[in-house]
């Protein structure tokens, strides 16, 4: 486990700092520039924007500058807002982006699951179709026609909940089942799957024939070695759960890392791109080792090196 | 543990998570009144705050709450000012030198007294290559403004001088008549010496003394917090000469850039004023809710820019024919329909301006101007592109223009959709063919649109360069007397029409949503919002969307 | 970030497929005759076709040039009729949009470009993805740990810093976005494709025919690649409604493909900020894409039951 540990860590690393490498250069690549404003910025002015965010100095002085930096825990300045921090925008905006997702998941995990459970053992009766069929339209439906849908419902035909902005503690509600409904279908589907293969399995059988009751066959035995495919399809989809999705955080407006994303990109602040990946990099990195763990958790045959 | 309890469990630890994002603040338009916080969406985040950097509107509308000129645009009318900073001025016989008086109680917002020197310094601030203010070229009219921006002479030499405390004493090249209007620009602001010099570096970009925490303005309002992506929120200002006058207790700026999100949140009674209103929704809104919908025309020109080094864009005939093929009034009543004005010319109305009336819906013209340039039905005609930003109302217009060229000349054209800075930098490159742009004046006065075109101008970028052209700017530049420098205006916008390196398309309106508890709002052609003369009423009067306005 | 979720079904934990056991009938007869018992996916299959049809003929028989603009008619209702220039009538079978174009041609035309993202993009994805995990899961040993520590790289870029970039370097023409997008989703094929190989080269009747003699190239062809193939069609079949939906997800962005052209994606962009006004233009073009997604879905779902052999126990 330790040696694992240690090759993970290494490994990790690696990826994070290659990350960064590729990033650095590929976003310069991009045509734009992080200083553009709508009534023409004459020449003087850019000049002093550039040499204040070092951009005039060769290439590969600003990598290992910028490196510098990131090595003693500075992410630098934003380019394209004065006076923003990418280490305080990251801070504001990740727990935002954080509360929505895990939310989601949780929706996701409570209609997924159950959903997914009942179609296998069910198989094709109704409650296979029916919920299986639901599960295919929420993947159907794409994010920017469900998020209005619902708003549309709950916020001003109904009244109940707030249509957007990030103000009052029921504000995670709707863009979490926005979320929570699409990667819930996600999971339903994997888990009837996963479920299917296990119930066939002898000793699930050997459980049956020993009288165990048939629920618990289901929630005692299958269901662990069941759950594989959802802990597999999970693990790396959290890094993006987590780390925000532009399109519900745009209907939503909500102040979540998503936005920064986008808007970043759209904007060309190199400073806040890089800040930005080198964080989803290592979000994803400590995710997968964690879907590791949990994978080996369930499945004994799986072992660790 | 049981499955359903650990569920349980999870979302009530995350309703006590939800709760982070919740200030305690008012949330809706009738606790916003209670309160007497404006709610507002701005549209964007602002990128710079300090003052003389600014140079977006955006920035702009929450400068106008933070900082005062020494005159400020009057609540009235567009066309006059009323003292702000300054309590009166006088001026020698040519116009050439002006003298303000300051108040005597002029304070910045952390009680410090307005010194006339603080304007000297901030005019010697912004005129320092070092600092990058866009609008330094806004000062060159001062006497050695430009000399002091290219380093020439010494600050001392500058135009700008206080003769004591509360007297500031401005020399400018020539007779400058109009210069109390061009005062309301933001350039002409102060910006606070003692707060700059405590938090860093007088030019660096970086000096924090824009923070929430430690900003100091001399208007109206002042700094209360900055949530980045969410809202700036102003507070009154104890401070503030006129204190007594203001009516509300703070204004909150929304960044919000989706028109289709801030209509949703209007219609849920939680904003005050949206900032536009979605193409979709206008139509219904002028028809059914006219108490709540404000519609006014804001002084802005919409047209397509035409890069003139393009091998046939560089015909005039071709791009005469081009602007003659376009059926304007077809596109704003069926496409933009927010009763916007057909522009035949790139000046918008302006009181003693005569404007050029060059362009029209002309088909026969338009073709007989294509056939004359070699291209008769189009053919051979190579194909080109529209560049525009990426946003719904700009890509409706593309499209539609797209299919009237090419159902009314045969020619093809395409459109290409680019992120805002990328669609910048390729018109400032000359790297396309055709721009859809708009542009909203900074003074209220008609070179605000014509100078723009000068010879390498800025905000050129078409290649287009006329000598007579810049002659008349030059003339109008040195005129005097306010009528003829109009006229020589005119002739110049003239010279720009026949040539036609822009397709005048229309004169902006803006389309405002106003919650039925905000009163004073006014209808202005700059735009620009008289923060401190805003009123909200609660409960609200009553309008034609109270079930949707009025919740709580 | 994700802005669209990848298609890994239960296939994320591929398990090699044993031989078939019958002689004489094929691995692909038996597919095929167990798909054919499959009736939901055979419906799905038939209107699948009917779609693309629909798609590719129809414009030739509407009438209507799908970005031919009548402005005056503006966003109008399914059934409206319009009088031509030569003095015929003529209606709008599904309504106009905005700019007064007929609808329904609209969303054939845009159902072509949509389709055709999606195939080319996941034929791309499968070229890429096939060679590049079938390499490394042979050659095993250092190859393919340094292989899949460059898939683990690229993994770990947001995907929308690479749309982008492809976009600006590629922008213009709508067959490279097509490849760009493909040239992401390889990833997920590479793993999978990786994981077969490696499973079935350890298998014992890889060991058997290897100690008859049999060449490394007869192994590939006679053993491997057919009980790779089966994976990688169902992969496949589940990654076009995935690139669908990124393509839509894109147009949201305005990344997607250009006006006046359009693709589903775009149209129900369009339909959604008009769905209070003209809904429409929302329903007709989400009804399309739904229902070909659903069909993909389940033809899909249909081929991996057919292809698997273990499912075929029960």
């Amino acid at each position: 486990m330790l040696r694992f540990t240690l090759n993970r860590l290494a490994q990790s690393i690696a990826v994070v700092f290659l990350v960064f490498t590729i990033t650095f250069f590929m976003i310069r690549l991009t045509d734009g520039d992080p200083f553009a404003s709508p009534k023409a910025m004459p020449p003087d002015v850019r000049k002093v924007l550039v040499e204040r965010y070092g951009l005039d100095k060769p290439l590969p002085v600003q990598y290992f500058t910028t490196m510098g930096s990131y090595l003693k825990g500075d992410l630098l300045p934003s380019m394209s807002y004065q006076g923003m921090w990418n280490t305080k925008i990251i801070k504001d905006a990740f727990p935002i982006s954080l509360i929505i997702g895990v939310a989601a998941l949780g929706v996701a995990l409570a209609l997924g699951l159950p959903a997914g459970i009942i179609a296998a053992v069910k198989k094709n009766t109704w409650l296979d179709f029916g919920p299986m069929s639901l599960a295919l339209i929420g993947i159907c439906l794409p994010t920017f026609v469900m998020g209005p849908l619902l708003i549309m419902l709950f916020g001003l035909k109904w009244r109940l909940l707030n249509v957007a902005g990030w103000f009052e503690k029921t504000d995670w509600i709707l863009p979490a089942v926005t979320m929570g409904l699409i990667y819930g279908a996600y999971i339903a589907r994997m888990t009837r799957g996963g479920m299917l293969e296990v119930l066939n399995q002898d000793y699930i059988r050997t459980a049956r024939a020993k009288g165990v009751p048939g629920w618990k066959v289901v929630m005692g035995h299958a269901l662990r070695g069941g759950l594989l495919p959802v802990v597999a399809f999970l693990g790396p989809a959290l890094a993006g759960i987590t780390t925000g999705s532009f399109i519900i955080e745009k209907i939503f407006n909500l102040p979540g890392l998503g936005q920064h994303f986008v808007s970043s990109v759209f904007n060309r602040d190199y400073s806040l791109i890089l800040a930005l990946v080198v964080l989803y990099a290592a979000v994803l990195v400590v995710v997968n080792f964690l879907t590791d763990i949990l994978i080996a958790w369930l499945n004994p045959k799986v072992r660790l090196s | 543990m049981n499955p359903l309890r650990l569920l349980i469990l999870f979302f009530t630890v995350l309703a006590a998570a939800g709760l982070t994002g919740c200030g305690g603040d008012p949330v809706s338009a009738v606790e916003g009144a209670k309160s007497k916080i404006f709610l507002v969406n701005n549209k964007a985040e602002p990128r710079f705050l300090d003052l003389q950097r600014c140079n977006s509107v955006t920035e702009h509308h929450i400068m106008l709450s933070l900082y005062q000129g020494l005159v400020g645009e009057s609540k009235e009318s567009d066309k006059d000012v009323e003292p702000g900073a300054a309590e009166r001025w006088d001026t020698n016989a040519d116009k050439s030198v002006w003298t303000f008086h300051l108040r005597k109680n002029a304070k910045w917002s952390d009680g410090a007294p307005l010194t006339a020197q603080d304007f000297v310094w901030s005019y010697r601030r912004m005129l320092r290559k070092a600092l990058g203010a866009q609008y330094a070229e806004m000062l060159y009219m001062l006497k050695n403004g430009r000399e002091l921006y290219d380093g020439v002479v010494k600050e001392e030499d500058l135009g700008a001088r206080a003769l004591d405390n509360d007297t500031l004493e401005l020399t400018f090249l020539g007779p400058t008549p109009h210069f109390l209007l061009i005062a309301c620009h933001t350039s002409w602001w102060p910006v606070p010496r003692h707060v700059i010099e405590k938090y860093g570096g007088v030019y660096d970009v970086m000096n924090p003394w824009t923070d929430e925490d430690k900003l100091v303005g001399n208007g109206p309002f002042k700094m209360k917090r900055y949530l980045f992506r969410q809202y700036l929120e102003v507070e009154r200002n104890p401070h503030y000469w006129d204190a007594a006058n203001v009516k509300l207790d703070g204004v909150r700026f929304y960044s919000i850039d989706d028109d289709a999100v801030e209509e949703r949140l209007f219609r849920r009674g939680q904003l005050h004023a949206t900032y536009s209103t979605p193409l979709s929704r206008i139509p219904d809104y002028l028809k059914n809710h006219p108490d709540i919908v404000q519609n006014y025309t804001n002084c802005a020109s919409w047209y397509f820019r035409v890069n003139t080094t393009r091998p046939v864009l560089s015909d005039v005939k071709v791009r005469r024919a081009l602007a003659f093929a376009l059926d304007r009034k077809s596109i704003i009543d069926n496409v933009l329909r927010a009763r916007q004005q057909p522009a035949a010319g790139m000046v918008p109305p302006m009181e003693g301006y005569t404007q050029v009336n060059e362009f029209s819906y002309d088909l026969t013209k338009a073709r007989q101007l294509l056939a004359e340039a070699g291209f008769a039905d189009g053919k051979g005609f190579p194909k080109f592109d529209i560049l525009i930003s990426k946003n719904e109302a700009s890509r409706q217009i593309a499209e539609a223009v797209q299919a009237m060229w090419r159902q009314n000349l045969g020619i093809s054209v395409g459109v290409t959709q680019q992120d805002f800075s990328v669609y910048l930098t390729s018109q400032q490159k000359l790297d396309y063919d055709i721009a859809w742009a708009g542009w909203n004046a900074d003074y209220f006065d008609p070179a605000s649109f014509i100078d723009m075109w000068m010879t390498d101008g800025g905000n050129n970028e078409t290649g287009w360069s006329n000598k007579a052209f810049d002659k008349l700017l030059d003339d109008a530049r040195q005129c005097a007397d306010a009528g003829q420098r109009l006229a020589i205006l005119t002739e110049a916008e003239k010279i720009l029409m026949q040539d036609t390196p822009v397709l005048p398309l229309y004169f902006g309106t803006r389309t405002r949503l106003i919650h039925p508890a905000v009163k004073n709002w006014q209808a202005r052609l700059l735009d620009n919002p008289v923060w401190h003369n805003l009123e909200l009423i609660s409960p609200p009067p009553h309008s034609s969307m109270d079930a949707e306005l009025n919740r709580n | 970030m994700s802005t669209v979720l990848p298609a890994a079904d239960s296939l994320t934990t591929p398990s090699p497929l044993p031989v078939p056991a019958r002689a004489g009938r094929s691995l692909w007869q038996d597919a095929w005759a167990r798909l054919r018992k499959n009736h939901l996916a055979v419906v799905c299959g038939v209107v699948l076709i009917a779609i693309v049809l629909i798609c590719f003929i129809g414009p030739f028989l509407t009438g209507w040039n799908p970005e031919t603009t009548n402005l005056a008619l503006k966003a109008s209702p399914p059934g409206t009729a319009e009088t031509l220039t030569d003095g015929s009538v003529r209606t709008h079978l599904l309504g106009t949009d905005t700019l007064g174009r007929d609808l329904l041609t609209r969303i054939m035309r845009g159902g072509q470009v949509s389709l055709m993202v999606g195939m080319v993009a996941t034929g791309v994805a499968l070229l890429i993805g096939v060679a590049y995990g079938a390499a490394a899961g042979y050659l095993g040993g250092r190859t393919d740990a340094v292989m899949m520590r460059a898939v683990d790289v690229l993994y770990a870029l947001p995907f929308m810093i690479f749309v982008i970039l492809l976009t600006t370097m590629f922008g213009k023409s709508m067959l490279l976005m097509y490849i760009a997008i493909g040239a992401v989703e390889w990833l997920t094929m590479s793993r999978i494709v990786r994981a077969q190989v490696q499973g079935l080269a350890r298998q014992e009747f890889v060991d058997a025919a290897r100690s008859l003699g049999l060449s490394t190239a007869v192994i590939l062809r006679r053993h491997i690649i057919p009980n790779v193939l089966g994976p990688v069609i169902v992969y496949a079949t589940l990654t076009v409604p995935a690139v669908m939906l990124l393509e839509a997800a894109l147009s949201f962005l305005g990344l997607g493909v250009q006006p006046p052209d359009s693709s589903w994606g775009t149209l129900i962009d369009d339909g959604a900020t008009n769905m209070e006004t003209s809904v429409w233009l929302l329903a007709w073009p989400a009804a399309f894409f739904s229902v070909t997604l659903f069909c993909l879905n389940f033809v899909g779902d249909g081929l991996r039951d057919a292809l698997d052999v273990r499912s075929g126990k029960d």
